[in-house]
């Protein structure tokens, strides 16, 4: 019979692939739940229309032609929406919160602006209008133009994206290599394998490689969300992307054989799980910036895997950086694979 | 007659308050070719003394010698020759039985085709069933071809036939004795007398520790002086007599009671019964109950320790 029909580590590997698909809960939390995430955010995220000021001018105090040529300036402002009316109709409308701001056109070519100090719309709708107002009053004026922060790779969802994936790199490391860990001890699979000439480097490498394999529709079903929904695009380069990627995935799960190394419960290993993990979501950059902790922390959260994953992936998709500048992140990344998967090897319990 | 396992005062102490003393200096010889039992109540110190020879946990002291090589210098080589069975192990649920032979196949170097390993415990029909629909005896099968797939000389089988029905038992040991026919050795640990008495050509009676007792099974039945046992009960009329009042009669080389039953060995029931019935009908009591039988390794183990074997059979003792 041929030798590589029985190749220990590719049946190890096959092993996992098919308990994994065969066990549709698990597919459902490992591709199901990112998407759900994704689109919680989407909704979170989804474009607002701009806000619209309501903005009455009455008909009464001044001139037919003043009132349309008032109405026509500010009509120009997508922002405005501009109604007429008459009487005392007017000060319903303030007081009932339907108008932002009442302008009455006087004889002598000025405004009366009425607005309501206690509401910050009617306040906002003022200046709004003033600014307008005064416009071409002062020539000499600084010229000013407006810009709105749009461009895509500026946005929240830019900066957020990379740390969703960083997250769940982290999580699916740490957990999908634990918990089957845990459960083979459990079982007490891993004091069988023990009793055979089983390489052990040849059952550790299965689990990398599974989880590896694993990772890869989880990324796409996140990119290709964030890029078809939002927009958001790698600037950098693709192979470089999927380098750290693969290298962050690689890092984790050594992070998750080292927590799942001597648990002998689930129920130690899911703690444990939660310790490792809860510090690195809270201070490594996933929904904010982690510079925003003060800089006595930022050596020991610089020093975190999570931290520098999450740091290299914005450099490549955001900045368009090489890997060549990202040395110090890389070998974060590096050191933490090889110094877990190498202690987790020495103290790992098989019975 | 070479041997395939040898131990010398094998000792193993956990760590505990107070440490607990699992083997207490047990020495061991198993013959190459032989199917050897270790018999015992549960906590006798069966499956400690088991792994370890099996390589998977250290003895606290002693030798232990496994195909003529040692664990500390040769254990990649023991652990190709050698095929186990653990006394519980789940296998992942979702995958077919031939998916899991296959796999500890690719662990050895040399061996079984997968599917002739599926032949040998009789499982062709579910070779792509998953683990997870199989019935306890057909799991109990196919962990025996995870060790018989390495085309092992000597196969470890802790209690393999513990809680499946007659039928599942009786196609297992259809499965040993074949191995063992086939010139293999056998080591296994079972806490059925029936299991060693019919499947074992050695037996070691282990409790707490030490082996009480070793040889074939019969001759260990015949070292209590007698093949035969006469089991009685006396209605409770009057205060039940001590079992040496039984001790006397003519054959009857041991008596005992147990929660009001008696039992006496007899060597030959023919002169023994006549002389019982004489002496109960002398003393003025009546029997409830007479019943006589082969005497089995339950008679010899209880004999030496004056306790059971079974758990169920303990607990109806004590309670």
């Amino acid at each position: 019979m041929s030798a590589n029909r029985y190749t220990p580590l590719v049946q190890l590997t096959l092993a996992r692939f098919r308990e994994f698909y065969r066990e549709p809960a698990a597919v459902f939390w490992v591709y199901g739940f990112p998407l759900i995430m994704a689109v919680a955010l989407g909704i979170a995220f989804r474009e607002r229309p701009i806000e619209q000021i309501t903005v009455d001018i009455r008909e009464d105090t001044g001139s037919p032609a003043a009132v349309a040529a008032l109405k026509e300036k500010l009509a120009a402002d997508d922002r405005f929406t501009v109604r007429t009316v008459s009487g005392d109709e007017w000060i319903k409308l303030l007081r009932s919160g339907k108008s932002d701001l009442v302008i009455a056109p006087l004889p002598d070519g000025g405004y009366e602006l009425w607005d309501e100090p206690n509401r910050t719309q009617t306040v906002l709708a003022r200046h709004a209008v003033e600014s307008i107002l005064y416009r071409p009053a002062t020539a000499d004026a600084p010229k000013l133009k407006e810009k709105h922060l749009e461009e895509t790779g500026n946005r929240y969802i830019d900066f957020l994206l990379p740390g969703l994936l960083g997250m769940n790199l982290l999580g699916g490391g740490v957990f999908g290599v634990g918990f089957v860990l845990a459960d083979m001890r459990v079982r007490k699979l891993l004091k069988r394998f023990l009793a055979t000439p089983m390489r052990r480097s040849d059952f550790m490498l299965s689990i990398m490689l599974s989880r590896m394999v694993f990772t890869i529709p989880e990324v796409l079903v996140l990119l290709i969300f964030g890029w078809a929904v939002f927009g958001v695009k790698n600037q950098g380069s693709g192979v470089e992307l999927t380098f750290l990627i693969v290298l962050g995935a690689a890092s984790f799960s050594g992070l998750g054989l080292l927590v799942a190394s001597r648990a002998k419960t689930i129920e130690t290993v899911s703690g444990l799980m939660n310790l490792v993990m809860l510090p690195m979501w809270l201070l490594s950059g996933v929904f904010f910036s982690s510079e925003r902790f003060p800089d006595w922390m930022q050596p020991f959260i610089k020093a975190l895997p999570l931290t520098a994953l999450n740091d290299a992936l914005r450099a490549v998709m955001l900045e368009g950086r090489s890997l060549t500048e990202l040395g110090r992140e890389i070998g974060v990344l590096v050191v933490w694979g090889v110094t877990t998967f190498v202690i987790a090897l020495k103290i790992f319990r098989w019975r | 007659m070479s041997h395939a396992i040898r131990c010398r005062n094998l000792v193993k102490t956990y760590p505990g308050r107070p440490p607990v003393e699992a083997v207490r200096g047990l020495d061991l010889e198993v013959r190459t070719g032989e199917c050897f039992g270790l018999l015992g109540p549960n906590g006798a110190g069966k499956t400690t003394t088991m792994e370890i020879i099996e390589g998977i946990l250290d003895a606290t002291s002693g030798d232990v010698e496994v195909l003529g090589r040692s664990w500390d210098r040769d254990a990649a080589e023991i652990r190709r020759r050698i095929g186990i069975s653990l006394q519980e192990t789940r296998l992942a649920d979702k995958l077919t039985v031939v998916e899991v032979i296959r796999m500890f196949r690719s662990f050895y170097p040399n061996g079984l085709d997968p599917e002739e390993a599926i032949r040998r415990v009789s499982m062709e029909e579910k070779a792509r069933s998953y683990v997870v629909k199989l019935s306890g005896g057909q799991k109990q099968r196919l962990a025996v071809a995870c060790a018989i797939v390495a085309d092992p000389e000597l196969l470890f089988l802790d209690e393999p036939t513990t809680g499946l029905d007659p039928q599942s038992r009786r196609q297992l040991w259809d499965i040993i004795k074949g191995f063992r026919d086939a010139g293999r050795t056998v080591m296994l640990t079972t806490h059925y007398m029936d299991e060693a008495e019919r499947l074992c050509d050695r037996v070691a009676v282990v409790d707490k520790g030490q082996v009480i007792a070793l040889g074939t099974p019969d001759e260990l039945i015949a070292r209590l002086g007698g093949q035969h046992v006469i089991d009685f009960t006396l209605a409770a009329t009057a205060e039940l007599p001590a079992a040496e009042e039984f001790k006397g009669l003519p054959s009857v080389t041991s008596a005992r009671v147990d929660a009001g039953q008696y039992g006496l060995t007899v060597a030959e029931p023919h002169v023994a019964l006549p002389a019982l019935l004489r002496h109960v009908q002398a003393s003025g009591r009546e029997l409830a109950a007479l019943t006589t039988r082969h005497a089995t390794l339950e008679d010899v183990f209880v004999n030496l320790t004056g306790r059971h074997l079974r758990d169920d059979a303990a607990d109806a003792t004590s309670g």
